[in-house]
């Protein structure tokens, strides 16, 4: 074995030593022959004779020389660096050629790497500074086998204490907080976690240190919190000192007790966060009171971390037979309840989940962009194995085997590729941060969504680049192999004009690009007519002329008596602001990400069937909610000042609860029980949208906030007035109650639209812009099988240019053909869109896969693309000279 | 050709020329050439230049060693010699050789 790496190493370093190895061999070889000579002379022969009886006991030199390489060597290393140094003098040759060629393929490659990047940093491996991820799942609740729910602190701990296949349970559940710092509060994002987070994730503070045990629990027991790095920078200036001070955080004041490390995020995909707390403090951070005790409170987000060699199934089976147990042992909060594991692309409670669909039609995507730019790549080489024919034919007459003039094809074919794959990687580097700059921009929430370029992205990025170099390879090696010696030598062929079958692989693979690129036209088309549609569609409340923000009471510790006097004199104050023509407080805000209070509910005269308990959802809305949102009264009315706590129990119901329990019956007057407390119906409002603009139509009512308060809530102010100038007199308002306190961030419900339907927008703008990519490309590729032909066809042209054709019959002749071309394509790419855009699934909105407006469009501006290809050929077509082009 | 004379199989040649070195000690190319062909009184028929890519394929495998030197007349040669590695290859193949002759010798007689 060691003398076989002896012999490898040397061999494998011999073509780097070449001079010198020949020099010694000359020089031994030379030493050789004259010693045997001298030998010959000294017998007696005469020194001619000497000298060819020396010659001829050698043998022949050159054979031996040659032997002597082959052993010196690796041939098969040596005629590769031969095949490297000669593509690579092809290719500066053709500058043009080699530059078209990279480009094309970098952006073939490059939209591949960027994509696998993303797929990488967002779904795969979305905590870089997190040990074993590969070994993390989600965990989260279901209801009667469906749907994601949190978990309950006591279930959690149950699990804990429960299940032996992992190594680690931890919560981490995200929520947005005051900070405040002198006179100055910001809002910003952090995590509840519990004690053991910063140790199961394996990420130590760099000042300080994590939670210890027993910190997770005690009613607001432990006030300390871990600071992101980012935060210690900005708002502490990186104080070596910090730890120890404190921090109020929602009102409370924190003992800073860590400094997370640079380059850690948290662990929620998409946004970054800026401070922990245990899950002690859960109540000061968290709508719903003190919860750590409340089995029936779901409010957790949570992960493990498998034991090694144990599989998620295993783990799964052991978590659901305690939820079973669960379920046996406590069935009023329990019943129905599972809990499930999800690997970490699947997260139901952050961004993996709403970017996943996108992200793998991305993947289908680029694989189609890396065709059509192969497609292109190989109809250049195409056209250069035509002008190089007589070189490959001479190659092949002099003895080059087959097979060494199609490897020189390959290597040639690696060259461009592994150029353009080298570009691909600096293309993905570009774009790793692309993807945030999709998302509408929110105050104080940092969005993170990063690219990784590890080596598995690097590995799949060479494997592109191979796959990209077979199919660049193969087309012109199956025309080599198909050159007919005796017939190339004869005839100087370049004069004749290139063969059909040749022409028809490069129609052919224009026709491949066409139909490919028309696919991505058409998806794109669904897409952003989905969007279109869902963003003209009425959420049925006004989008424009309606501002919303938020003043935190619970973090500033107000109780419920304060915070209802601190609201009653700012809506007095604000209602009087000029412009301001009306405003209301309501506990949660459509289109968010909170969920809305929901309950059981018994209609008078409603019968439900059996099986069947009618939960609906409710908002808690203060006076002219209604008429503030905009939001129709079709009957009855909507709640005024009267209906406070010492008034009878009233409710506005929308139409679809209409439909469904009072079977389109006339509800006002009638009653519903909620909660337990019967409430008579007042007024009956539009359907409108609750918790996403894709929804259909549910059964929701509204009760008056006096008569069911909670603390916090959102202010919706009608005005024609531009939201900067309203924000500001509402600062100064707050201000002026509470010097404490400041709004958050002012935005107009169609800003709360356009964010809720922002993964929409995100997959619209990145199909659009593979779309356009994969168009241009495929406009080159036409382009170049255009002219080619009309540059080939110069005796046909001139022949009918003499025969009495005129630049119009010409242009229309080589327009029609192009068009001709680009209509296969397209009816072929018809037909596979047809079986492929029901992949789009959920992503399309109020659209069939099989719109004809999609294909109508896609047809459309392939048409024009075609045209714009075709043009400059076509107007070169009437330039033809007929006399030159009948005589040559 | 007299058929007395015979053509040097590859692995024999090797063989040859470890022995050479072994007896000889450090020895340039035509020297090992000449001796070989001397001990063999000529019956062996060895195109001398064969000799080189034999001699670089067990330097490569590290059985013996190369430096460049002055001759006994003055001249510039490449001196080979045996390296340990070499010597130990030399004994078992001088010794898996010996089997393999006396069996073969054992066959023809036998039969």
């Amino acid at each position: 074995m060691r003398e076989f790496f002896h012999t490898l190493l040397r061999r494998l370093t011999a073509p780097f030593r070449r001079g010198r190895l020949e020099a010694d061999l000359d020089e031994e070889l030379r030493s050789h022959l004259e010693m045997a000579a001298e030998m010959n002379k000294r017998k007696g022969m005469s020194a001619e004779d000497a000298r060819h009886e020396a010659l001829r006991s050698f043998g022949g030199v050159e054979q031996t020389k040659e032997l002597y390489r082959d052993q010196r060597g690796l041939p098969i290393i040596e005629t590769t660096f031969q095949d490297l140094r000669f593509g690579l003098r092809m290719l500066r040759r053709t500058p043009g050629f080699s530059i078209l060629a990279i480009l094309c393929l970098t952006l073939g490659i490059g939209a591949n790497t960027a994509v696998f990047s993303w797929v990488e940093g967002i779904l795969f491996r979305p905590y870089p500074a997190v040990t074993h991820q590969e070994r993390l799942l989600a965990l989260a609740g279901t209801a009667r086998g469906e749907a994601a729910t949190g978990l309950s602190w006591p279930d959690f701990a149950d699990l804990q204490r429960n299940c032996t296949l992992l190594d680690s349970f931890f919560v981490s559940k995200i929520m947005g907080t005051t900070l405040s710092i002198g006179d100055r509060a910001e809002r910003t994002i952090g995590s509840i976690v519990s004690a053991n987070y910063f140790d199961a994730i394996g990420v130590h503070p760099i000042l300080g240190r994590g939670f210890e045990p027993g910190e997770d629990s005690g009613r607001n027991a432990h006030p300390v919190t871990v600071i992101s790095y980012q935060l210690w920078h900005r708002r502490f200036k990186g104080d070596p000192q910090i730890i120890g001070k404190t921090q109020r955080l929602n009102g409370v004041l924190h003992t800073i007790v860590g400094v997370a490390p640079e380059g850690f995020y948290g662990t929620f995909v998409g946004w970054a966060m800026q401070f922990w707390v245990p899950t002690s403090m859960e109540e000061v951070f968290e709508a719903g009171g003190y919860k750590l005790d409340d089995r029936g409170a779901r409010w957790i987000e949570a992960y493990v971390r498998l034991k090694p060699g144990v599989t998620a199934e295993q783990a799964q089976k052991e978590i659901s037979s305690v939820a079973k147990r669960l379920e046996a042992d406590y069935p009023a909060t329990n019943r129905g309840r599972g809990i499930k594991l999800w690997p970490l692309w699947q997260t139901p409670f952050n961004n993996a989940g709403t970017l996943l669909p996108t992200l793998e039609i991305m993947l289908a995507m680029v694989v189609f962009v890396l065709l059509i730019a192969c497609a292109n790549v190989g109809n250049l080489l195409l056209v250069r194995s035509i002008t190089r024919r007589r070189e490959m034919t001479v190659r092949l007459a002099i003895g080059a085997g087959r097979g060494r003039l199609v490897k020189q094809l390959f290597t040639e074919g690696l060259i461009l590729s592994a150029l353009g794959a080298i570009g691909g990687i600096v293309v993905a580097h570009w774009c790793r941060h692309a993807l945030v700059l999709l998302f509408p921009a929110r105050a104080g929430v940092a969005m993170h969504l990063p690219g990784e370029i590890d080596w598995r992205v690097l590995a799949l990025n060479a494997i592109v680049c191979l796959l990209a170099t077979l199919l660049l390879g193969l087309v012109p090696a199956m025309h080599t192999s198909k050159i007919d010696l005796a017939s190339a030598l004869k005839a100087d062929s370049a004069a004749v004009v290139g063969s059909r079958e040749r022409a028809w692989a490069r129609s052919g693979l224009v026709l491949v690009q066409v139909s490919l690129c028309f696919v991505l036209l058409v998806g794109a088309g669904l897409l952003m007519q989905s969007l279109q549609k869902i963003r003209a569609s009425s959420p049925g409340f006004s989008t424009h002329g309606v501002l919303f923000t938020t003043i935190d009471l619970v973090s500033a510790g107000y109780d419920a008596e304060r915070a209802r006097d601190f609201q009653d004199e700012l809506l007095y104050r604000v209602k009087a602001l000029p412009g301001v023509e009306s405003a209301a407080f309501a506990r949660m805000t459509p289109l968010s990400y909170g969920s809305f209070s929901s309950t059981p509910i018994v209609v008078d005269g409603y019968q439900p069937p059996p099986e069947e308990q009618p939960i609906v959802q409710y908002n808690e809305v203060g006076p002219d909610y209604l008429a503030t949102m905009g939001i129709a009264l079709l009957s009855g009315r909507e709640f005024t000042r009267a209906d406070d706590e010492s008034a009878a129990l009233v409710a506005v119901v929308n139409e679809t609860m209409v439909a469904q329990y009072w079977l389109g019956r006339n509800p006002i007057g009638q009653r519903v029980q909620v909660k337990g407390r019967w409430m008579q119906v007042v007024g009956v409002a539009r359907d409108s949208k609750y918790e996403s603009v894709r929804e259909t139509p549910k059964p929701f009512f509204y009760v008056p906030r006096r008569q069911n308060f909670t603390i916090g809530a959102g202010l919706f102010i009608r005005t024609p007035l531009r939201a900067e100038t309203v924000a500001t007199a509402l600062a100064r308002e707050v201000h002026a109650l509470d010097v404490n306190l400041a709004p958050y961030e002012m935005i107009t419900l169609q800003e709360q639209v356009d964010r809720s339907t922002s993964p929409q927008l995100v997959a619209v703008t990145l199909v659009g812009v593979l779309g356009a990519l994969a168009l241009l490309l495929a406009v080159i590729g036409l382009y170049g099988v255009m002219s080619y032909a009309v540059s080939q066809s110069t005796r046909e042209l001139g022949l009918r240019m003499a025969l009495g054709a005129g630049a119009s019959n010409l242009l229309r002749l080589v327009i029609s053909r192009g068009l001709a071309l680009m209509a296969g394509g397209a009816l072929l790419g018809a037909a596979v869109a047809l079986g492929l855009t029901g992949l789009l699934g959920n992503l399309l909105y109020n659209v069939s896969p099989h719109d004809p407006l999609a294909f109508g469009a896609a047809f459309a501006v392939m048409t024009i693309a075609a045209l714009a290809a075709c043009f400059l050929p076509a107007w070169r077509a009437t330039r033809t000279d007929p006399a030159r082009a009948l005589r040559d | 050709m007299p058929s007395s004379k015979s053509e040097v199989l590859q692995g024999t040649l090797d063989l040859l020329v470890l022995k050479t070195l072994d007896s000889m000690g450090p020895m340039h190319g035509f020297g090992i050439a000449s001796r070989i062909q001397q001990v063999s009184e000529g019956l062996l028929q060895l195109n001398q230049g064969t000799l080189y890519p034999a001699l670089l394929r067990l330097e490569q495998r590290g059985w013996i060693a190369s430096k460049w030197s002055v001759s006994e007349n003055n001249r510039k040669a490449k001196y080979y010699s045996l390296t340990r590695a070499g010597r130990k290859q030399l004994e078992e193949e001088a010794e898996s050789w010996g089997r393999m002759s006396a069996m073969i010798n054992r066959v023809l007689r036998t039969s």
